[in-house]
């Protein structure tokens, strides 16, 4: 009898947990969306259009690693009365993710990438909103002696070497597509590059953690300006390479076609290119880092 | 070894100062899990029964499958479940990727294996004497099946907790079918991938220490059933 009791204490246990389990997730972002709508409708600056779920933005690793996206999100938030889930991964799985209809927003920096995007009619628009640039960032002592290189001259440098370590993404993001130009305009096949020897480490993650490995190694590394000055304290590293057109890296914003939001995708492309946000991204990080990470420049052609 | 030390006492401080983000990210960890547990326990304990009261062709080798699918890759796992319900899959229409139902269905599939593969072992431990004793009384094969997995209870008890130690600590689901979002499908493990990336190291040890602690309770109570068992 008591064996009884005890499986039947079991199985209401079990399935009392089951139902708190279920309900609580689904319960909890549902009252916080109710509580800011109401909130909104308060507030007449911006009317918001109210929307019901939650709306999904891939982002390269630099915008995330830098902290960028963490601070504008609770101002869209607040601004539109919507969650805003924020995605980080290099510019070929947020690409990826937008053909799939995985994501609403896509904000990368690949221009060739992004305009095929475009053509093949995943995308709406790419509105570019911010830039900076590339730095090849190495040890201070910089054994390879690439200070006052070109992009071009230093990795040849690199390669003829084959002696210290050079650092890759290796992961298909926009910085691992500007490393894969560099090599092509030096006049190298990239699968030569990749497969010539130890020197050349392909990490597979995203910048912050690449810049943490290269740091680990004392090699070498190419790495978006942001994310270096953000993780610069931490490191042992400096720019030895930041002269050259082909360090330009642009950032930019596409609505995803197929997107159940549109109205709110299209919403977060107004805000990231409105005015305010602008000087937002402009001053980001300079009070911290006495350095700007990102110029903006909403809507230009580059 | 500095950076260590300090970051020991950093995360000591966070827990025991209750840090709002460290214990969400802790009981969001613990809801998904516990929900996937159940989950898979109601439906993969009456699997496990099933194959083990019936005799059928291949059920041997349906047995091997199941336990070479105890360590099945969770990265795997992950994958499978992303191609499944990402808009552009089969299940596309449901929304699902990138929320906590996601993770539940991934980690439901990950653990099934186990509590099914260690429900079958259970009852296999216990011996035709007990199923042949009810059912010469005159029990039904159901009241018979109760019965025999009621004398089990312990070591049934044991695979689900196993089931959930494997759950809460695995990261492959999480990752690639949750997304980490930060404040909806941020775990235990995700968000110490991404905390030691960033060189957050005493945030990533508080999560850790936690996670760690619930491996313990699991474990504890494994050894706790199965001494009882013996007596």
């Amino acid at each position: 009898m008591i064996r009884y009791i005890f499986s039947g204490i079991l199985i209401f246990a079990l399935l009392s947990t089951a139902c708190g389990g279920q309900s609580e997730p689904s319960a909890e972002p549902a009252m916080e969306q109710t509580t800011e709508i109401a909130e909104d409708a308060g507030n007449e600056s911006v009317p918001p259009r109210a929307s019901a779920s939650r709306l999904r933005v891939a982002t390269t690793t630099s915008l995330y690693d830098t902290g960028l996206w963490s601070y504008l999100e609770p101002m869209f938030e607040e601004e539109y009365g919507v969650e805003l889930d924020v995605l980080y991964a290099g510019t070929g799985k947020a690409l990826e993710w937008g053909r799939r209809g995985d994501v609403d927003v896509i904000t990368v920096h690949s221009r060739s990438r992004e305009e095929q995007f475009v053509q093949e009619g995943y995308g709406l628009e790419r509105v570019t909103f911010a830039y900076n640039y590339f730095l090849i960032v190495g040890s201070p002592d910089d054994p390879a002696g690439l200070e006052g290189m070109t992009p071009e001259d230093a990795f040849t440098t690199l390669m003829q070497n084959g002696e210290e370590i050079f650092v890759s993404r290796g992961d298909d993001s926009g910085t691992h597509g500007k490393e894969k130009a560099i090599w092509t305009v030096a006049g190298y096949d990239y699968e030569d590059v990749r497969t010539s020897g130890d020197w050349y480490v392909e990490g597979g993650s995203g910048m912050g953690p690449t810049l943490v490995m290269a740091d680990e190694m004392s090699a070498y590394t190419l790495s978006d300006m942001g994310t270096f000055i953000a993780y610069r304290s931490d490191l042992d590293l400096e720019p030895v390479v930041d002269q050259g057109d082909i360090l330009l890296n642009v950032y930019s914003v596409l609505e995803v076609t197929s997107s159940r939001n549109p109205e709110m995708a299209a919403n977060l492309r107004e805000f990231l290119t409105s005015e305010t946000v602008q000087e937002l991204i402009g001053n980001y990080g300079v009070d911290e880092y006495g350095i700007q990470l990102f110029t903006p420049c909403a809507g230009l052609d580059m | 070894m500095d950076q260590l030390l300090e970051g020991f006492r950093i995360a000591l401080d966070m827990i025991i100062s209750g840090d709002p983000v460290v214990f969400s990210i802790a009981f969001r960890t613990l809801m998904i899990s516990v929900t996937a547990t159940v989950i898979a326990a109601l439906i993969f304990i009456p699997v496990g029964c099933l194959i083990h009261f019936n005799r059928f062709r291949g059920k041997r080798f349906l047995v091997s499958i199941i336990q070479t699918l105890f360590s099945v890759p969770t990265v795997l796992v992950g994958m499978l479940v992303f191609l499944l319900i990402s808009r552009a899959g089969p299940l596309g229409s449901l929304g699902m990727l990138f929320s906590p139902g996601a993770i539940v269905l991934g980690e439901v599939l990950l653990i099934a294996p186990i509590i099914a593969g260690l429900t079958i072992s259970a009852l296999s431990g216990m011996g035709r004497d007990i199923s042949d004793t009810a059912l010469s009384l005159g029990a039904g094969q159901l009241q018979m099946i109760l019965k025999v997995l009621s004398e089990s209870r312990y070591m049934v008890l044991t695979a689900v907790l196993m089931g959930f130690g494997r759950a809460v600590s695995e990261i492959g689901v999480a990752i690639i079918v949750g997304g980490n979002i930060s404040g909806y499908t941020r775990t235990l493990t995700t968000a110490i991938a991404l905390g030691v990336g960033k060189g957050e190291t005493a945030a990533s040890i508080a999560l850790g220490m936690i996670l760690l602690a619930l491996a313990m309770i699991v474990s504890v109570t494994v050894n706790t059933l199965q001494h009882s068992e013996k007596r």
